[in-house]
């Protein structure tokens, strides 16, 4: 007799997934979470000494399968390659997760604007590039889920942040289009949108307080909003009320304030 | 990609009464860890796990420390044997989480020993050789642990066990961190028949009764362990609540969330647990299970295992100032009079908390050289920070210890002196054999193991 074995749904799990850029601290809570109800895993990224512990730890957490990819998403041209490899990997993706992108130093760039290109490339136009590979392997499927993961940083340009803030920006307004394109194929488009997660992308910021979340806390609504068919999730849930009010604030109010 | 650490000031100890300055590294896999070990710097280093341990053991004020939390992959695990490999900031209740979920017919793999709280990771549950309520049947959780890669500060990486390195692998279980950094361990988990338990909760009057149900608790309950009234005297003293449990045929219940569902967000500047709320909260305890005096029933071993764990960090219930917390054994012979002369004193002094735990230990030997654990009795309980009245007791507890020929638990400890360490473990002089020069820890300086202070001895 079992007493209870609540919380694990495998039916509404997608059973194939594949992680772009699986190494990010979301990315590996999310495969832990999909390895804990049984999921074949396509693992991509640059680091493949990483890759291949990671694959081990899923494995042992209850993963059917691992198939490790290594692969650099700065290297625009190869992402169709990256794609086809994933694709074929267990015949077909039921969730495709975007997580690769580096957070940048803004003042840094601002000072040496050349460095700019490489930043936007990797955190809008490879994304962009590697989601137009996937769709049409989607569209053709008729099922499944794209989700990439944006940031609230793309809400709204702040001078903190805007040109991180502008890639971001750039990939929700991809993904609207995107989403609208895949509607009729019956294809979700998630458009993953956290604040402050304790990651290694973060490490160098100052940690603690309410507004930090653990990357755990992300994964877990990222999977409940893939089950929910969800076109856009903020995470954790107060950021949606947070940038609803930035995204409100008058013109001459918001010019006045320094975040 | 070098590893870079930051100065931090917010690695406290438990029971809040250590912090310090420490240069962090905070690596994500195993090379990075080795990197952060050997970085140079001068400073000595320590392994910091998921901060469980009550006072300066696991921290090393003014030089480094390597947060293992990110080493938290698992490695392999055998389904047959039950053998599981995993990086050292995996924490006890991943792998219940991962790893311990029930068969259809009830049965699983469970840890084979576990501490009171499951949130530690297996390299700080190794580098203390802690125990659980099963101690007098399955021992410490050294006694489980096949083997471990111990990376050591001249940049090796040896991998020890009872066969290969017997030696440094004795030294390493319960060596509080100081024989190099523990990168990955080997552990054998224990097949039940249930992961869910059966029960037991018995009302007692005083010392005589706790040990004799312990004694006819030992054949046939593999958890055992009793609530103290701490506050209790004359008659009374030495009352409480036994509780016994063991794993229960057929009955699987899967593992506890890994977040509390009850979070205490900040510590009070004045702590709610004061004298009056403790006599409340004592008499109303002591007389929870009603006219009977006992209770049983059937469920999951979340709250035989982990009552505090349902909390979110809970010490920061004491206040702003802190806690300390002490636990000695004392061994078997002297065992009645020595935890009635503690309690006497402790009730005389009106100090000591809701938490007050004793247990019988059984004379399972560890494979470590100062391992805390042998046969006996053991106390624990925790001391609001007081100042001086409170070391003032904590004093007169360990001179009462130590002329009973017990010993206290470094990963408890913040104040027990040099000579009270070194009495009570005499195997000190084996273990410093073995230790790392490039490591140290606020503990090992207080009680004298650091190396410059060896040097000098």
């Amino acid at each position: 007799m079992t007493l209870t074995a609540p919380s694990r749904s495998p039916s509404s799990s997608p059973s194939r997934a594949a992680i772009f850029g699986a190494n990010s601290g979301i990315a590996v809570a999310v495969a832990r979470r999909l390895a804990a109800s049984g999921a074949r895993i396509v693992l991509i990224g640059r680091d493949g000494e990483a890759i291949a512990a990671s694959a081990r730890d899923l494995l042992v957490r209850g993963a059917a399968e691992v198939v490790e990819i290594a692969g650099d998403f700065a290297a625009i041209g190869t992402t169709g390659d990256i794609v086809e490899r994933a694709w074929t990997a267990f015949s077909g993706i039921d969730l495709a997760l975007i997580a690769y992108g580096s957070l940048p130093d803004q003042a840094a760039l601002e000072a040496a604007p050349d460095a700019v290109e490489a930043m936007l490339s990797l955190n809008l136009a490879s994304p962009a590039v590697l989601a137009l590979h996937l769709a049409s392997r989607f569209e053709t499927q008729r099922s499944g889920v794209i989700a990439v993961i944006t940031s609230v940083a793309g809400d709204r340009g702040r001078k903190s942040n805007y040109l991180y803030g502008a890639a971001k920006g750039g990939l929700q307004r991809f993904l609207e289009g995107l989403r609208h394109r895949l509607y009729a194929a019956r294809v979700q488009v998630l458009d993953i949108r956290p604040g402050f997660v304790a990651t290694r992308m973060t490490e160098h910021l100052p940690r603690g307080g309410p507004l930090w979340a653990e990357p755990d806390r992300v994964a877990a609504d990222i999977l409940r909003a893939v089950e929910r068919r969800r076109a856009v999730v903020y995470t954790p849930w107060f950021w949606r009320v947070i940038l609803g009010i930035v995204c409100a604030l008058p013109r001459p109010l918001f010019h006045r304030t320094s975040f | 990609m070098p590893i870079s650490g930051s100065r931090r000031s917010d690695y406290r100890s438990w029971g809040g009464t250590v912090a310090g300055e420490h240069l962090v590294y905070r690596p994500r896999s195993l090379a990075d860890a080795r990197a952060a070990l050997t970085a140079t710097g001068g400073a000595s280093v320590l392994a910091y796990g998921n901060g469980r341990s009550y006072g300066d053991v696991g921290l090393n004020p003014g030089g480094r420390l390597i947060d293992c939390r990110g080493l938290d992959r698992f490695i392999e695990f055998d389904r047959q044997t039950g053998i599981v490999t995993c990086e050292a900031g995996v924490r006890l209740a991943d792998i219940l989480a991962a790893l311990c979920r029930p068969d259809p017919d009830g049965s699983g793999w469970f840890l084979p020993v576990s501490p009171g709280t499951r949130f530690v990771t297996v390299g700080g549950a190794i580098a203390n050789d802690v125990h659980g309520k099963n101690h007098h049947r399955e021992g410490c959780f050294g006694r489980h642990v096949l083997g471990l890669d111990l990376a050591r500060g001249d940049g090796s990486v040896l991998s020890c066990s009872p066969q290969s390195q017997p030696d440094l692998f004795a030294a390493t279980i319960g060596g509080l961190g100081l024989t190099g950094l523990i990168l990955s361990a080997r552990v054998q988990l224990r097949r039940v028949v249930g992961t869910g338990v059966e029960a037991e909760d018995i009302r007692f009057a005083g010392l005589d009764d706790f040990f004799a149900l312990a004694a006819e608790s030992e054949a046939g309950w593999e958890y055992t362990a009793a609530w103290i009234d701490c506050l209790a005297t004359g008659a009374a003293l030495g009352r409480g609540i036994f509780s016994r449990a063991r794993h229960h045929a057929g009955i699987g219940v899967p593992p506890p969330a890994l977040d509390p569902k009850i979070a205490i967000p900040f510590a009070l500047p004045l702590s709610p647990l004061n004298r009056l709320t403790l006599l409340a909260f004592n008499t109303a305890y002591f007389h929870k299970l009603g006219r009977r005096g006992r209770r049983r029933w059937v469920g999951s071993y979340e709250k035989v295992l982990y009552p505090l764990d349902k909390i979110g960090d809970w010490n920061r219930l004491y206040g702003a100032r802190g806690f300390f917390q002490f636990q000695c054994v004392v061994p078997n012979t002297v065992a009645r009079d020595a935890i009635a002369e503690l309690l006497a004193r402790i009730a005389a002094s009106g100090q000591g908390s809701m938490l007050a735990v004793l247990k019988t230990m059984g004379d399972l030997p560890s494979p470590g050289l100062l391992s805390f654990p042998m046969a006996g009795a053991s106390l624990a309980l925790d001391f609001p920070d007081t100042g001086a009245p409170t070391r003032q007791l904590l004093a007169a507890l360990e001179a009462i210890v130590v002329a009973a020929g017990g010993r206290l638990y470094p990963a408890k400890d913040s104040v027990m002196s040099a000579e009270t360490f070194r009495r009570g473990y005499p195997r000190l002089p084996e273990f410093l054999r073995y230790t790392d020069p490039a490591m140290s820890s606020g503990f090992a300086r207080r009680v004298g193991l650091d190396n410059r202070l060896r040097e000098a001895a």
